[in-house]
């Protein structure tokens, strides 16, 4: 049995938000497969849900006039990896949603409740990171859009108010469309382990010129990062085995891993410094460059 | 508990119609195995990391110890009992038995399930062993080294 003292069932979007309203000490449950796992754990401050699995109105991935993809919040990992869309646009969201947990896990995760629940190894995060997404979150009469790299405020703390639902992830065409990525998880198992390091890389090429670089970390530090210093430092340069060096260098100067049970700070540094290699290579191998 | 702990649901067992009044506190798994006493499913670890627990609802494979019972309201949930119809097991329970593919049993009504589901899924598709083990990367087995799990899955998609 789950620690539960009261379950409400949101009919719809606007419901949950009154629901929110009305119940303030209650939070919201979408694939549930981290707020149960807290509540199996007792973990206090759960004992309140409101309940927004299966609802149809936040599962969806669709492009609009203006080319911006739109991924509901309560879209899980399975939608994401059978999206024609995504994987036509961007590919590198498929590679983070099929590295998350197994098919069980996957079947009911949601991709808003990766990212509302804060941890820094989330696997969509990094990648949306990279991706420049622009998350909208709703209340009562209003309605305000976040850019991803805001949102996280702190391990487990994220930048919603009492009363908010993150509804819509949006992927802007100047970020994904010609932008090449890969996303690359270091795990101690190749299934069903959290990210000791994931590196998620999005790029743009010119007649061989580095035109644009985006690289975003998981667990390289307490929340998601991009390393805003060394993208500045390799944009508009040549493309070589030694700008690749170069970038692996830099990205140390970025981040800030640290010593948990699963690896410990130098280990991480390694990692960090080596997947930023292998991430711009596959990248750079998508958009038709080969090194 | 407030006076809201018990709620009814109505949701289809392995073809069967059912209305339970359950508490709202269970898991999918707790119902099944104590309400219906479909003790196939198996609790290992409770949270989602062994599969042991997996059966599907709406031929969605799921770990039924992380599923709110009340979700499964208006559903149809498919467990290891169902799978054998008029005393004839289905095909990929036969594979398993045919190739040796269990050993304990703790963890095989969850494998089952999840091979049911894809080989569902791949009906008539070839596939690779790569895309069998990501399959099944959400179920544990101490037994049998997962080889010959993997040859009755083999073994199930054959036409
Ligand atoms: C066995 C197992 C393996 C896992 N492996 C991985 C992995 O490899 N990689 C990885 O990244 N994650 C992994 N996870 C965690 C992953 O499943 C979750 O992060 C999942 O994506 C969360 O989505 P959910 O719908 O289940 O969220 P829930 O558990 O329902 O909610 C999570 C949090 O987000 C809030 N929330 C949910 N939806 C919204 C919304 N629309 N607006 C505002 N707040 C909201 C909830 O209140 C809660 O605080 C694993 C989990 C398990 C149990
Ligand atoms: S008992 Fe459900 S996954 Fe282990
Ligand atoms: S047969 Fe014993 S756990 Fe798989």
């Amino acid at each position: 049995m789950f620690d539960l003292k009261k379950h409400i069932k949101a009919t719809c979007l606007d419901d949950a938000i009154a629901l929110l309203i009305e119940n303030p000490n209650a939070r919201l449950i979408a694939g549930g497969t981290d707020v149960l796992i807290k509540l199996r754990h007792g973990k206090k401050g759960y004992s309140e849900l409101i309940d927004i699995n299966g609802l149809e109105e936040l599962r969806f991935i669709k492009q609009d006039k203006q080319n911006n993809i739109l991924i509901g919040s309560g879209t899980v990992f399975s939608d994401i990896i059978q999206s024609d869309i995504i994987k036509k646009h961007i590919p590198m969201l498929s590679d983070a949603a099929q590295s998350v947990g197994g098919p069980q896990i996957r079947n009911v995760a949601t991709i808003g409740g990766n990212i509302c629940n804060g941890v820094t190894s989330a696997d969509s995060a990094s990648s949306l990171f990279s991706l420049n997404a622009v998350l909208v979150v709703k209340t009562q009469g209003a309605i305000r859009e976040i850019p991803i790299s805001d949102f996280y405020l702190g391990p487990g703390k994220v930048d919603l108010k009492k009363g908010e639902i993150l509804t819509t992830i949006i992927i802007r065409p100047d970020d994904y469309m010609g932008s090449f990525g890969y996303y690359y998880k270091y795990a101690m198992r190749n299934a069903m382990d959290i990210a000791t390091i994931g590196c998620a890389v999005c790029l743009k090429v010119k007649h061989h010129i580095l035109a644009d670089f985006r690289i975003a970390y998981g667990v390289a530090g307490p929340v998601p990062i991009r390393c805003l210093k060394t993208e500045k430092s390799v944009t508009n340069k040549k493309i070589t085995l030694k700008l690749l060096d170069d970038i692996s260098r830099f990205v140390a100067h970025d981040v800030s891993p640290r010593t948990s049970w699963r690896a410990t700070k130098e280990f991480r540094m390694n990692i960090i410094c080596e997947l930023s290699k292998r991430a711009t290579k596959k990248a750079l191998n998508r958009a038709g460059e080969g090194l | 508990m407030t006076d809201q702990g018990f709620r009814e649901i109505i949701f289809s067992i392995n073809g069967k119609q059912r209305t339970l009044y359950i508490d709202i506190r269970s898991s999918l798994l707790e119902v099944l195995r104590n309400e219906l006493g479909l003790t196939g499913a198996k609790e290992g670890c409770g949270v989602g990391e062994c599969g042991a627990c997996s059966v599907l609802v709406d031929d969605v494979l799921v770990d039924s110890c992380i599923y709110l019972a009340i979700w499964a309201d208006g559903k149809a949930i498919r467990t290891i009992e169902g799978e054998a119809k008029k005393g004839k097991l289905s095909k990929v329970q036969q594979s398993y038995v045919k190739e040796g593919a269990v050993q304990c049993g703790f963890c095989t009504p969850g494998f089952i399930m999840a091979s049911t589901s894809f080989t569902e899924k791949n009906k008539g598709e070839s596939v690779t062993e790569d895309e069998i083990r990501k399959a099944h990367a959400g179920n544990l087995c101490r037994c049998t080294g997962y080889q010959n799990i993997l040859k009755a899955v083999e073994k199930s998609i054959e036409p």
